[in-house]
């Protein structure tokens, strides 16, 4: 039977933490260490995620690649006779041709040096088709993007991503000019608009050329990758069956070619950083635990040194649950504080490391806030539960004795 | 109001059993002052938290205001102390944490008497042990004597059928001593009944009955026990 109404059994025990600064101040330092350092970590790991996430999803959640190989975990490819075929223009041809396919691109891409009047810069070079924009969600800020052109066709005609244009061109217009990539002379027709980086590579420091000009000026007998835009997300699984089916039908029964859907890029990606984090925050939970101990410590030696003050509780006619609670009360207070003191650290922590390192993906996932501040709840009940039970189970006599 | 009858009070020591209380009985009626007197290890600790509900007795009966505390749960028993038992502790027991006011306020406390209430009477308590004007000190601000009187003050709050004071004035000097046991004896004469455990025969002398514990036993009960 509890004796006292909630807010005066509060008001009681905020005063026992209040009575004992440093000893509560350096319990609750020991919470709100482990506390800061899971909102941290858990934060790091959440903005890492949501960084990938929306470097990928800017070319669209529809996208498909195909590439040549099978990645296998077993086995040696292709010593024993295991004939591989190439991934030509003609597979993605045929693939492009398939109902729910949007659009569609085959890459080939190689490092070359882009010269105009002497300036020159080494970049990648990408041979594309026409519908690149529509499939990487990119458009061009000057001219106009490649034209259709039949895949074979060496067309002589370049597209600049917006960093090379500018250092090479400077602030004069490319359009129209003439630029040598190796021993082939393109007309420039466009200038891509800014797209930044994905994942280390610079995508407005490229060139941008018809997929067979690519193929004749590398060399390449086979593309490097073949992407495609799916109608619809609903129709991904079963435009994946029919795509290997189309091209093991030309491959002559063989799946020497990997399938990847952008849903799967991003899941194994997620459920990396998912499990980061999880290890890292579970090793930041152990800060957790060992704050929970020092709650627990301090309480039990706070039993111990207050045991007149137990006995007296009790014969001014406190019952055995009032002193139960008022110590549980304590130590959850304790948790809580530290908790509160935890989080607000953490967030200060993140504005100062905001400033002192712009870039840095930083994001406080809202239940990770709530599992926190519910797992200092926790701790410190379960802290309080054995130092509490003791306070109550005193004699009052042998408790008044002590002083 | 009080009456004890035939009570034993005995402990397992190893093997044995040590007889704290042997066939004590006594009667104290309202507004009474009475001094328990004994040396240590007569038993007067045993009978004084028997007769605050802090222990049971082993044999025999306690009566406290017609109830028979023997047969009363914990709770019951926790509910006597806060309503009608007023305790004053040689080593005063004060919360250092709380000021005289808080102290006071304390078994008013849980006893669920709302806030403006316990205020109002922690002020009319300390104020009739003169030491209004210390309301707000802390115990570390107050002289041993005025601590003792904050007690007092706390053990009459809940105006309790008697209030048991154990050495109230061991840890006292004579001035401060002499100031305490005023308040007590004012008090008493205005009809609270009060109780002293000592072993201070001089302090027990002021009392209107003196009743000797030796060996658990009471010594000599007076005659014309009612």
């Amino acid at each position: 039977m509890l004796l006292l109404p909630s807010a005066e059994l509060l008001r009681f025990a905020l005063g026992a933490v209040a009575g004992h600064r440093l000893r509560s101040a350096l319990s609750v330092l020991g919470v709100g260490i482990g506390v800061a350092a899971v909102v941290l970590l858990t934060s790091l790991g959440e903005g890492t995620r949501q960084y990938i996430v929306s470097q990928f999803s800017q070319f669209g959640a529809n996208l498909l690649a195909i590439n040549p190989g099978k990645v296998k975990t077993m086995g040696v490819p292709g010593v024993f006779g295991g004939t591989t075929h190439l991934l030509t223009p003609q597979d993605a041809e045929a693939l492009r041709r398939l109902p729910g396919v949007e659009a569609m691109i085959p890459v080939a891409m190689g490092q070359g040096r882009v010269e105009f009047e002497g300036r020159g810069r080494s970049v990648y070079i990408y041979g594309v088709n026409h519908e690149l924009p529509r499939v990487w969600g990119v458009g061009t800020a000057q001219g106009s993007f490649l034209p259709p052109l039949d895949p074979g066709r060496r067309a002589s005609l370049a597209v600049l991503g917006p960093k090379l244009a500018r250092e090479i061109f400077g602030s004069a217009s490319p359009l129209g000019q003439r630029i040598r990539i190796g021993s082939e002379s393109l007309v420039v027709i466009g200038v891509m608009e800014p797209k930044g980086q994905l994942l280390g590579f610079d995508l407005d420091d490229t060139a941008y050329i018809p997929v067979g000009t690519a193929m004749g000026l590398f060399n390449l007998a086979e593309l490097h990758e073949i992407d495609l835009l799916a109608a619809t997300s609903e129709g991904i699984p079963a435009l994946s069956d029919q795509i290997k089916a189309t091209l093991m039908d030309r491959h002559r029964g063989e799946e020497d070619f990997t399938l990847t859907t952008q849903t799967e890029m991003l899941e194994v990606f997620g459920r990396v950083i998912g499990i980061v984090t999880l290890a890292v925050t579970a090793i930041a939970g152990i800060s957790l635990v060992v704050g929970a101990m020092g709650i627990l410590t301090v309480m039990w030696i706070s039993v111990h040194e207050r045991t007149g003050e137990i006995g007296l509780l009790r014969a001014l006619g406190a019952d055995g649950a009032t002193v139960q609670a008022l110590f549980l009360l304590e130590a959850i207070l304790l948790a809580l504080g530290g908790g509160l003191g935890g989080l607000a650290f953490g967030a200060l922590v993140q504005l100062v490391l905001r400033m002192i390192v712009p870039g840095l993906p930083l994001a406080t996932p809202p239940e990770a806030v709530a599992a926190a501040l519910l797992m200092t709840l926790a701790v410190g009940a379960a802290a309080g539960v054995l130092p509490a039970r003791k306070a109550a189970a005193l004699d009052p006599i042998e408790a008044l004795r002590a002083e | 109001m009080i009456e004890l009858q035939g009570v034993w009070r005995t402990y397992p020591v190893g093997e044995g059993v040590v007889h704290a209380l042997r066939d004590v009985s006594l009667a104290i009626a309202p507004g009474e002052h009475v001094a328990l007197i004994g040396p240590s290890g007569s038993g007067k600790s045993t009978l004084l938290h028997i007769l605050g509900c802090l222990d049971r007795p082993s044999q025999g009966r306690y009566c406290l205001e017609g109830r028979d505390v023997g047969t009363l749960s914990e709770a019951e028993r926790s509910q006597l102390r806060r309503t009608r038992i007023g305790f004053v502790f040689q080593f005063f027991h004060l919360l250092a944490r709380l000021t005289a006011q808080g102290n006071v306020e304390l078994p008013m406390l849980f006893a669920g008497v709302p806030r403006e209430e316990r205020k109002a009477r922690a002020a009319q308590a300390l104020a009739s042990v003169g030491l209004l004007p210390r309301a707000g000190h802390r115990p570390d601000q107050l002289s041993g004597g005025e601590r003792q009187r904050v007690a007092i003050a706390r053990a009459v709050v809940m105006n309790p059928a008697m209030v048991l004071a154990d050495e109230p004035t061991g840890n006292l000097d004579r001035a401060s001593a002499q100031e305490v046991m005023g308040v007590l004896e004012a008090m008493n004469r205005q009809g609270l009944t009060l109780v002293v455990v000592t072993h201070d025969p001089v302090l027990a002398a002021r009392a209107r009955r003196v009743v000797h514990l030796s060996d658990g036993m009471l010594a000599d009960a007076p005659a014309g026990e009612a």
